[in-house]
């Protein structure tokens, strides 16, 4: 039996700093999914939200939230927390209620709005608390952490801040026409060499913003859809959100240290490796079949990270791929054709599914001014705090 | 003036520090930071998924390591951060993978920066002062490269 559920339709609200309440996007995107699917919404039987639990309280209890704003239609509803990959959960639980035949029609949608200024930790003293613990102790900031993998990669590899730099020049290029992106300019290796450096290799530049946004998209089974006329829908192939395997052998954010391998010996797969493996197990579909990826370049050399991460090429020959332009949209395997967060900037709980969104976008023939050609396969990836990760594998 | 370590039960002090890790009583899994009994229940759990074990005994890290990754912070860190010295002093940082099969983050001691730093490069463990508040100097392990 297939695991596949078909997207009937998707929608988003545009990345920026709106400074309205996530409320207003999140309906917005909702209703912009509702018209892409033809299916109204008093056909929906299930909500889920995604939301973001801000300074540990969680703030938005979404899926009622969107459920009440779009007006009771009696739907049931959830509400998914995973940090980076919260869109990605909620995907998954409609994808779940779907295939049990518990549900018909899901709607899954993800809004933020970012606070005003700098993302810093709770006040007061909490000496057992790592995430306080590592400014107090250590200043380990988030750009801190993407350094460290930045530079690893440059030692190991021979790669340079041009190569990290030519990430950020790549997907600068793929977002210039993209409705959705907050970010839409040309920017040179000059450019980002140029902005300050904030954590050394890593420029400014190199690291990606918070935005206010919002995604969401309509879930069906593949019967529905075909009885609704949707003869050869995307489909969702394969949801990962495993969470690693011990030891961790990665410094994750926030921690100030990996575990142990003397006991239990290195992993086979690092975590962010399982993600992408066990979507491809998942879905039957091998790395030599992805046509297009969305991959989560919180800094530019993530991006590299992820290539190699997802199999799409050996280790420690991103940088190769992306000299030679095989990762930009006409070359073998283009990667953030949406413009990725370096044109977007982060919305938490919507991030994932704006990765969806962009990917049925392309598998549909869909995505003007920025489409992959004769895209079949698509996949996304991403990994936030608190061993949250997942990765989507959605085809036509 | 007296030295004080800035948290208890981290690191030793003296000629020769270490850091304190917890090591499971069932397993022999280490972890830094070590176990803390204030913190709760919850963090003596051993994170080895095929041993249950809650209770451990501290044990001395290597001293030496060699470098996993580093970088450094150019801008001062928001708060809880304090910073020693006005006008802001930029300082590095280093993950240090040690005999243990564990990699420890921490800053790297004064005096040093990312080009005294390469990945594979052996570094040890030395006690410097963090920040410096009524009660004196508040000290921190810290990396420093081997020459
Ligand atoms: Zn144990």
């Amino acid at each position: 039996m297939s695991n596949a559920v078909a997207i009937a339709g998707v929608g988003m609200h545009p990345w920026g700093k709106w400074g309205r309440s996530f409320v207003e996007y999140g309906v917005h995107a909702a209703r912009a999914a509702l018209k892409d699917s033809g299916i109204p919404w008093s056909d929906v039987d299930l909500v889920v939200g995604g939301e973001t639990v801000r300074n540990g309280y969680a703030g938005y209890v979404a899926g009622s939230t969107f459920a009440q704003a779009l007006g009771w239609n009696g739907a049931r509803i959830a509400t998914s927390y995973a940090a980076c990959a919260t869109g990605a959960q909620a995907i998954d639980t409609a994808r779940a209620r779907i295939l049990a035949g518990m549900c018909e029609v899901a709607l899954v949608v993800g809004a933020d709005t970012t606070p005003k200024g700098f993302l810093a930790p709770n006040a007061g003293e909490r000496w057992d608390d790592p995430d306080w613990l590592r400014f107090r102790l250590l200043g380990m900031t988030n750009p801190a952490y993407f350094a460290l993998y930045a530079r690893r990669r440059m030692d190991l590899y021979g790669a340079t801040a041009e190569d990290n730099a030519l990430v950020k020049v790549k997907n600068a290029r793929h977002g210039l026409r993209n409705p959705y992106a907050r970010f839409r300019k040309e920017t040179t290796v000059a450019d980002v060499l140029a902005s300050p450096v904030v954590c050394d290799p890593l420029h400014l530049l190199d690291i990606c913003a918070t935005s206010d946004g919002a995604a969401a998209v309509v879930l069906t089974s593949v019967e529905y859809a075909r009885r609704h006329g949707i003869a050869n829908p995307v489909r969702v192939e394969a949801v990962s959100t495993v969470t690693p395997t011990f030891p961790n052998t990665t410094i994750d954010m926030p921690l100030l240290s990996t575990d142990s391998t003397a006991v239990a010996g290195a992993p086979e797969l690092t975590f962010k490796e399982a993600i992408g493996q066990a979507a491809y197990e998942e879905a039957g579909i091998g790395p030599e079949d992805v046509d297009v990826a969305e991959v989560y370049d919180l800094s530019t050399a993530l991006e590299l990270d992820w290539i190699e991460d997802l199999q799409l090429c050996k280790r420690g020959e991103a940088e190769v791929l992306l000299r030679s332009g095989e990762t930009t949209i006409g070359g073998r395997i283009p990667v953030n054709p949406s413009g990725g967060l370096a044109c977007f900037g982060e919305a938490v709980p919507a991030q994932a599914i704006a990765q969806v969104c962009e990917l049925a976008w392309q598998l549909r023939g869909d995505a003007e001014g920025r489409q992959v050609e004769g895209a079949k396969v698509g996949l996304t990836a991403n990994q936030g705090l608190f061993g949250h990760g997942s990765s989507v594998l959605l085809a036509v | 003036m007296t030295a004080t370590p800035v948290i208890d039960g981290w690191f030793t002090t003296g000629e020769e520090p270490h850091l304190l890790a917890s090591r499971c009583i069932g397993c022999s899994n280490i972890v830094f930071p070590p176990v803390s009994s204030e913190a709760g229940g919850a963090t003596s759990y051993c994170r080895n998924p095929t041993c249950d074990g809650e209770e451990h005994e501290t044990v001395e890290l290597s001293r030496r390591g060699t470098v996993w990754s580093y970088t450094d912070a150019q801008y001062q860190p928001p708060a809880p951060y304090v910073p020693q010295a006005e006008p802001y002093q930029p300082f590095a940082l280093a993950a240090v993978e040690l005999p243990e099969g564990i990699v420890v983050l921490g800053q790297v001691a004064d005096g040093y920066g990312v080009a005294d730093l390469k990945v594979g490069a052996e570094v040890e463990l030395v006690v410097e002062t963090l920040n410096t508040d009524d009660s004196g100097d508040r000290t921190i392990y810290r990396w420093r490269p081997v020459r």
